[in-house]
């Protein structure tokens, strides 16, 4: 009797595990914590599960820290993600490593990826192969306080539209004390923020030169052009005095504050923006120089799938990709996140286009660059550095444009290895 | 049944011809090895490692490879590094004596207070039991510019000309440095108290009897007895600026050790090379230099200031 029951459970469990085998492949999806990402991939995995019954999806989450090395210590353990979201820019890391591998050419032609997405998606590009596509994209803009604005007696509905704009607008905007000390700055500098985006991808152009050639493994701005771009940024401290680097600790603080007319950040600060009550600000384009060019930074986090997928996870984590980059997942994670779709179709609809806070972001788009970091955070530094070495150093800018070329040289080639 | 009594047989038969003095090195040493084994595992074996990491080319994703002494050349030959370890002396020559004699002259002082003395004690030792991360940002913001930083706007209140502090590169090691020394004041005024504490009345009193000016007494009786105390704080407070990082790091998170470098300790820049630029056996010869460095110095003040 007790035998009897025993074969049954055993058969029992067996006949449970053998079609819960059968039926559901689980595969692991892995990305930082952000509430609303979060939320928006769980919409996204509930939709994709209704309509793939036979693919379950794990989302597994974790602080943004660290977040490189945790990934590459569990794919390089065996474990880890089939499915992994990434910075565009740590792209040559994760295939040096071999955690990601190429998007097979018959799931992802390459003639569609450039047909639909953004140009930026060239990032993710290596030879003929892309390692992952992006569900949403950022790029940046000019914030603008329109209470400051009306205050200095400017029309708050038509922030500048060109550099020298821009300098003249933070001319009447800038509010000094009696000693001259800056108490509320017409335009905020914070290379550590989006500043150095701003002076690699957009000044240099528009001051025409080019930041680097040859995929960018070679520094071009030690040059007229970057010598003028540098030049421009520091004199907006020293020359035209309408703001200062570390005013309020971070422009962005000082935007919020209400003591910045105006800053450049990304869309990821709407939410952050989004919640100030004291004033009203607008979104306008980057501005465009003299003669009309204009140009952007634009970034993005991929999703990837990694080597660790192989057989039926690798044609579910397939599946799965395909519907984390299609229309109808950027639609609602532009409604839960706020970030712009990467495909054409879905983000330049007439309506976006005429949003008054995503539109300028996404024209930007059109002509945006995307820079191919080898190491983001000390190529930062070295533009954090320039700037310094002129507003703090009272170094010439020239002999400071030539050292922070030598320095991100050093830095790129030694990436190379 | 049977085996169990056979084999208590046997091994009662080994521990009874064992002395009452094996018998107790032997319990010692199986309780001492708990922590032993765990401080093999944990602390020396990663130390090892580093050593070993620190000739290869590791970085985290692709394999090391044995590279000789090309990190430790490297290291020479960047100025950064020679920077560094120019700020990591300057933390540690500016801080240890100041801190010491600040932390002393309070301690001396307290010592002879009765009036609320637990209280004045408590509240010296508050700032030691402060997270470093929340005091280097109150900190940051005491010295930020007109019209929200404190400092600035007392300054500018007296017609004083306002300081860049942080964003300076003279300014910015001792406006670093005043936290971390305020903060480790507190310890160092207990373990001073303990130690004047510690050294008997009556020699004072002999002192007083024989006529001998306070001063006198300070410069015969008190420092030479306090000299066990502060050969520990010289030490420990020592070591302490060496490593020092997390004032640093979080009095300028944008820019960690800046503005120009001009306060990254070493510290930070293997945190840097290990963890933002995952240059792993670059960050491990660092580290071999630091500890180098540590023992170096520590040896040296212990044969300084041994009792002759």
């Amino acid at each position: 009797m007790r035998f009897g029951h025993m074969l049954a459970s055993v058969a029992l469990g067996f006949a449970t595990l053998a079609s819960t085998g059968a039926k559901a492949v689980e595969i692991e999806y892995w990305q930082y914590v952000f509430d609303t990402r979060v939320k928006a991939m769980n919409q996204l995995i509930t939709k994709f599960q209704e309509a793939n019954p036979d693919i379950k999806v794990k989302q597994t989450t974790f602080p943004y820290a660290d977040y490189q090395t945790k990934v590459a210590a569990a794919i390089l353990a065996g474990q880890g993600p089939d499915v992994v979201q990434l910075f565009y820019g740590w792209t040559d890391n994760f295939i040096a490593g071999k955690m990601i591998r190429p998007l097979r050419a018959e799931a992802f032609p390459a003639a569609e990826i450039e047909r639909d997405f953004f140009p930026i998606v060239s990032a993710m590009k290596r030879g003929n192969d892309y390692y992952g596509l992006p569900t949403a994209v950022r790029s940046l803009a000019l914030f603008y306080n329109k209470k400051a604005f009306k205050d200095a007696g400017l029309d708050p509905n038509s922030p500048p539209r060109t550099i020298d704009e821009l300098v003249a607008a933070a001319e009447k905007t800038v509010k000094r004390d009696g000693s001259g000390n800056i108490v509320s700055a017409g335009m905020t500098l914070d290379m550590g923020g989006q500043d150095h985006q701003w002076w690699r991808e957009v000044l240099i152009r528009q001051f025409g030169g080019v930041p680097y050639t040859e995929n960018d493994t070679k520094v071009a701005y030690n040059d007229e052009a970057g010598l003028k771009a540098l030049t421009f940024y520091t004199d907006l401290q020293k020359k035209h005095k309408v703001g200062q680097a570390g005013f309020m600790d971070e422009g962005q603080a000082a935007f919020r504050a209400g003591l910045a007319a105006m800053t450049i950040d990304g869309t990821f600060r709407l939410g952050s923006f989004g919640t100030i009550k004291a004033f009203e600000w607008g979104v306008t384009e980057l501005p465009a120089n003299a003669q009309g060019v204009r140009s952007n930074y634009a970034s993005y986090f991929a999703n990837a799938v990694t080597t660790k997928a192989e057989g039926e996870k690798l044609a579910a984590a397939e599946k799965f990709l395909k519907y984390v980059t299609s229309p109808e997942a950027m639609k609602v994670w532009m409604e839960v996140v706020g970030e712009l779709p990467a495909r054409r179709e879905v983000a330049l609809t007439p309506e976006n286009v005429a949003h008054p806070v995503y539109g300028p972001f996404l024209k930007g788009l059109e002509y945006a660059h995307t820079t191919l970091f080898k190491d983001e955070a000390a190529q930062r530094q070295v533009a954090i550095d320039m700037a310094n070495r002129v507003l703090i150093g009272g170094e010439d800018p020239k002999a400071s444009l030539e050292k922070a070329a030598e320095a991100e040289q050093a830095i790129i080639d030694r990436a190379k290895r | 049944m049977s085996t169990v009594s056979h084999r208590e047989v046997a091994s009662g038969g080994l521990w009874s011809r064992m002395s009452l003095g094996q018998k107790q090195v032997i319990w010692a040493w199986s309780f001492l090895a708990v922590p032993l084994v765990f401080y093999v595992v944990i602390r020396f074996w990663p130390t090892f490692q580093a050593f070993y990491l620190s000739v290869t080319d590791w970085t985290i994703t692709k394999p090391a490879a044995f590279v000789g002494l090309e990190n430790y050349g490297r290291l020479l030959g960047d100025p950064l590094f020679w920077q560094v370890f120019r700020n990591t002396f300057l933390y540690l020559i500016l801080g240890t004596p100041i801190s010491l004699l600040i932390s002393f002259v309070v301690a001396y002082y307290l010592d002879r207070v009765r009036f609320m003395h637990s209280f004045i004690r408590a509240l010296y030792f508050l700032p030691f039991l402060t997270t470093a991360a929340a005091m280097a940002w109150v900190w940051r913001w005491f010295y930020q510019p007109v019209p929200i930083g404190v400092i600035n706007d007392v300054l500018s209140s007296f017609g004083i000309p306002q300081q860049p502090f942080l964003r300076s590169t003279s300014q910015a090691l001792p406006a670093v440095l005043a936290p971390a020394v305020w903060a480790g004041l507190g310890f160092q005024i207990i373990i001073f108290l303990a130690g004047l504490r510690a050294i008997p009345v009556t020699y004072y009193e002999a002192a007083r009897i024989d006529g001998l000016p306070e001063g006198a007494i300070l410069r015969k009786i008190t420092l030479p007895l306090l000299k066990p105390t502060l050969v520990f704080l010289v030490v420990f407070s020592s070591i302490g600026f060496l490593r020092i990082f997390d004032q640093v790091y979080n009095i300028n998170t944008n820019d960690p050790g800046g503005p120009l470098n001009s306060t990254k300790p070493l510290v930070l820049m293997i945190y840097q090379t290990a963890f933002s630029s995952y240059e792993m056996g670059y960050a491990a010869a660092q580290t071999v230099v630091l500890f180098v460095i540590l023992l170096v110095i520590s040896l040296v003040q212990l044969r300084l200031m041994r009792d002759r």
